[in-house]
């Protein structure tokens, strides 16, 4: 089937958009399991390699929607970086993080009222703003050069700034790792 | 469909090939190799000594410098690749711009290294 779909040129677009439909659906049932799993766990570096799951089905989805670079930086910077750095503050901070039983806590129903709150606040405004946009049959990627005019022109003072951060936040992890 | 999108099939069918070629080559060899476990043979390999302790064990902080240097230097990657596909229509601003940027980050790296958090020093 793969094959067949492969071959360029045959027109697909009912099945075509049927399978891209499935691959969504499946991406999107995988990201949401995985969410679940990651704050029903019982052991926090579980939860990390659960949340590693869930961002490599965002990045799924950001390349279903055709936004290459986003997905590319999803991976390199939120599945390779953010992940290493949030493993290491789990074996940092914790003593103990093999399986705990304390995870959970008495306010987890509160918790849960906050998050279907904010679910139905971000789901009201998305499907405000965008409920009857719809995807273009022949999709284009976005490709990187109209991005970096972007960050080049109307984002250069944010992208400069965020050099600044990451240097508070290296300046931050010395003085916490320095032993004088 | 696109061909955008009919293209990344391409990518599922290598992964889901990679996928296939290691699980049959792995469970041909768990179907060949005899199965007969000892308390010495299951042990974890460390360097080739006893290990000592418990795996889930609390790690040194200063770990903590090299991954986040690690995050500053990918995410520079990251606004290096657009940069420089469009690199030829900047002209010098697009040159001083970056420079301003690394520069900014290797400010941190300079600080790190006069701190000497990264001289390994037990």
């Amino acid at each position: 089937m793969i094959v067949a779909l492969l071959a360029q040129g045959t027109p697909l677009t009912e099945t075509g958009l049927w399978i891209a439909n499935t691959f969504f659906y499946l991406i999107a049932f995988v990201a949401v399991g995985a969410a679940l799993k990651m704050v029903t766990t019982s052991n926090v570096v579980h939860a990390a390699l659960y949340l590693l799951v869930v961002l490599s089905a965002v990045a799924a989805t950001y390349v279903i929607l055709g936004a290459e670079f986003a997905a590319v930086t999803q991976v390199l910077v939120y599945l390779g970086a953010v992940m290493v750095l949030l493993l290491f503050g789990v074996m940092l901070t914790r003593a103990k993080i093999g399986a705990e039983d304390d995870l959970d806590h008495e306010q987890r129903w509160i918790g849960g009222l906050v998050a279907v709150g904010m679910l139905a606040v971000m789901g009201y405004s998305l499907l405000e703003a965008y409920g009857s946009t719809q995807l273009p049959a022949d999709m284009q990627p976005q490709r990187v050069g109209p991005i970096s005019d972007e960050i080049f022109s109307t984002y250069i003072v944010p992208f400069e700034a965020l050099s600044v951060l990451l240097l508070a936040a290296l300046i931050g992890a010395v003085v916490v790792a320095r032993r004088d | 469909m696109s061909e955008f999108l009919r293209e990344y099939l391409l990518v599922l069918l290598f992964g889901l090939l990679a996928i296939g070629v290691v699980g049959a080559f792995l469970g041909l060899a768990s179907l060949l190799r005899p199965d007969r476990p000892t308390a010495g043979k299951v042990t974890n390999y460390e360097s080739g000594v006893d290990p000592v302790g418990d795996g889930w064990s609390q790690s040194q902080i200063r770990y903590y410098i090299f991954a986040l240097l690690f995050v500053m230097f990918d995410v520079e990657a990251v606004f290096i690749f657009p940069w420089a596909t469009r690199l030829e229509e900047y002209g010098y601003f697009g040159l001083v711009e970056m420079v301003i940027f690394i520069f900014i980050l290797a400010l941190g790296l300079a600080y790190a290294w006069r701190k000497g958090v990264l001289r390994w020093s037990s």
